[in-house]
């Protein structure tokens, strides 16, 4: 039997007007991000020893040399430059990220103190660090935007960075500020500079539409993807934002297709009549991961983002599905009901050495594996929460208690967990994260309700 | 099991339902009782031959769905009865293809319950293959737990929604 990942335009079995028939317009695809050499800033350590979440960080509006228009803003720079401010406040406050004071709160410096902050205006404000910034208005249309981070108590310059974005990405500026004060702060890596993909949930619990969804990791620039007339589920974005995988209904069968964000084209993952599911891409974008059902029977299979021949990676009698690479890509954790109820297993990315490694009592499902590859998320399907064990499978601790927590997806620092939470009874369905810690659990507002989070690296 | 292997078994018992068939009447339940005797070419205002309508009234509701236990896809004596009665039918109307819909209760994630369904669709096909319905005339389709049809959040509704249903294609 042949499996070969086709161009939809050569595809026979279902024609490319049904294939795409649940597709809305395609997306703009994003602009680069420059990023310009400030000069080195100074590199002491940091002056506060306390405990970081209370530390108080003022985040004054960014300012600009001239209040110019911008497609990014109706109200020119000047207002652009409070926006910014608005975003990274909330960045770190949603997040429950230090005590951070926005701009609506505080006096607006001027373009030349950037560089030079007023010292006396920002002390006795409860801050131990001041953020500024400014915004500039360039011919082409697009965006300067720079960031510093100040220690108020040795009144010294931490870190600064700027960036050339267009108009319409002015956010991500915000969010690699965010990125560049959460990063100097804490020694973790950046997350907030990434993109959520989800399926959108509206009507009935027994006729409920699905649709892909995608969002900044604020929640910002929601965009939806597919219509709705045809159910999608567990989308998966490709490591450099250009594909995302997903599984949908659209010719009447469950199946994994690659959309092109570009194009708005999609293809089948490969051309079977069985069912696939569960679409999984490695972390340097060169393989996909999906599983099928063989006469009721479901294995992993790997196959080249590029197209070819798909591997099978299991052949045990049983359901088989799922997997997430470590970083690294040389290792899978997946999951497998072959000792007869779901549990996690670690394999060698060809499939080899294939062994249990979850044996707490609970059923496991659903592992992902964390960025930085100390820990392993799961599904408990016993008690429906969400857990973190080693890649050995020891230290597991839960981490949430609702009715029905599931699909945890990981922040691109593996810092923060995300998954979606069912309400017994109506079925409505909801975006949760919560640290690594277990603290700072919060629902994350989408338009309407949500489920299938997948998070993806920090933008390229 | 690797697919190869897979399909000589399917080519099996495909091979194998032909002996099935002879002895099937033997295993078959009693004549139903119901009052939905299979009516030759009725009225013109009956249901057609093939739609879900007339499959539904000559089988019965009850039999065209069989019901599985948690993480179960197993196919009992009861299931047996119904599937039975489903084979009949579809050994009187040889025209008439159909799907079998696997469906999973809402407690299980989502892409387990995607396989699993599909398994107990395979489940369910697998046994009417067994007894003389050629396998070309059956689709499965999984729907894990995207369609439930008890609403509840509980062991009763649950049980209802962990299904095989079968759908006469028109």
């Amino acid at each position: 039997m042949k499996y070969v990942l086709i161009a939809a335009a050569a595809f026979v079995a279902a024609p490319l007007s049904a294939q795409n028939q649940d597709l809305g317009q395609p997306i703009p695809e994003g602009g680069e991000v420059e990023t310009i050499e400030e000069g080195e800033g100074l590199s002491g350590s940091v002056s506060f020893e306390g405990n970081l979440d209370d530390l108080g960080i003022a985040i004054p509006g960014f300012a600009t040399d001239r209040d110019v228009e911008t497609p990014a803003s109706a109200s020119g720079t000047a207002a652009l430059g409070k926006e910014l401010a608005r975003v990274i406040t909330s960045d770190l406050r949603n997040n429950g990220l230090f005590k951070p004071t926005g701009p609506d709160a505080l006096p607006q410096p001027s373009f030349g103190e950037i560089t030079a902050p007023n010292w006396p205006t920002w002390s006795n404000r409860g801050a131990e660090m001041l953020v500024h910034g400014y915004v500039r208005g360039r011919s082409d249309d697009r965006l300067t935007v720079g960031c510093y981070l100040y220690d108020m108590v040795l009144q010294q310059e931490l870190v600064r960075e700027g960036w050339v974005v267009q108009p319409a990405d002015w956010r991500r500026a915000a969010h690699k500020c965010a990125d560049l004060i959460y990063s100097r702060l804490t020694g973790e890596s950046p997350f907030f500079d990434s993109r959520i993909a989800y399926i959108a949930e509206t009507g009935p619990k027994d006729n409920r539409s699905k649709r892909l969804a995608i969002m900044d990791s604020d929640g910002a620039n929601h965009r939806f993807i597919t219509t709705g007339r045809s159910t999608a589920l567990t989308p998966r974005y490709s490591p450099d934002y250009r594909k995302l995988s997903y599984l949908s209904y659209v010719d009447g069968n469950p199946r994994i297709y690659v959309y092109d964000i570009g194009t708005g084209r999609q293809t089948l993952v490969t051309q079977s009549a069985n069912p696939t599911f569960a679409p999984r891409w490695s972390p340097d974008g060169r393989w996909l991961l999906y599983s099928m059902a063989v006469n009721g029977n479901t294995d992993i299979y790997r196959v080249s983002a590029k197209g070819g021949e798909p591997v099978r990676l299991t052949d045990t009698p049983g359901i088989d599905i799922g997997g997430s690479y470590s970083p690294d890509g040389s290792r899978i954790v997946f999951e497998s009901d072959r000792s007869g109820a779901q549990q996690c297993y670690v394999m060698n990315a060809d499939g080899s050495n294939q062994r249990r490694i979850s044996f707490g009592g609970s059923r496991c499902a659903t592992p992902e594996w964390s960025p930085r590859g100390d820990q392993i998320a799961f599904t408990n399907a016993s008690s429906f929460n969400i857990s973190v064990m080693t890649p050995s499978g020891g230290n597991v601790r839960t981490l949430t208690n609702g009715w029905q927590d599931e699909a945890p997806t990981w922040a691109p620092n593996g810092r923060i967990i995300q998954f979606f939470r069912t309400e017994r009874n109506s079925g409505k369905t909801s975006l949760w994260q919560v640290d690594l810690t277990g603290d700072n659990l919060r629902e994350l507002p989408t338009p309407v309700d949500a489920s299938d989070p997948a998070w993806g690296p920090i933008l390229p | 099991m690797n697919i190869r292997a897979a399909t000589g078994l399917m080519l099996a018992s495909t091979i194998a339902l032909a002996a099935c068939q002879k002895k099937a009447p033997e295993e078959l339940p009693p004549p139903p009782v119901e009052t939905a005797t299979p009516t030759p070419t009725a009225p013109p205002a009956g249901p057609s031959v093939g739609s879900q309508a007339h499959f539904v009234d000559a089988v019965g509701q009850a039999n065209t769905v069989v019901y599985f236990g948690t993480d179960r896809f197993n196919i009992d004596t009861e299931d047996q009865t119904k599937l039975q009665r489903q084979a009949q039918y579809f050994s009187q109307h040889p025209q008439v293809s159909f799907t079998i819909e696997g469906h999973a209760d809402e407690r299980g994630t989502r892409d387990y319950n995607l396989a699993l369904g599909e398994r107990r669709a395979n489940a369910a096909k697998n046994y009417l293959v067994s007894i003389g319905i050629p396998a070309n005339r059956i689709r499965t389709v999984s729907y894990g737990k995207e369609r439930p049809v008890a609403l509840g959040s509980n062991e009763s509704a649950w049980a209802q929604n962990r299904r095989a249903a079968t759908v006469t294609i028109n």
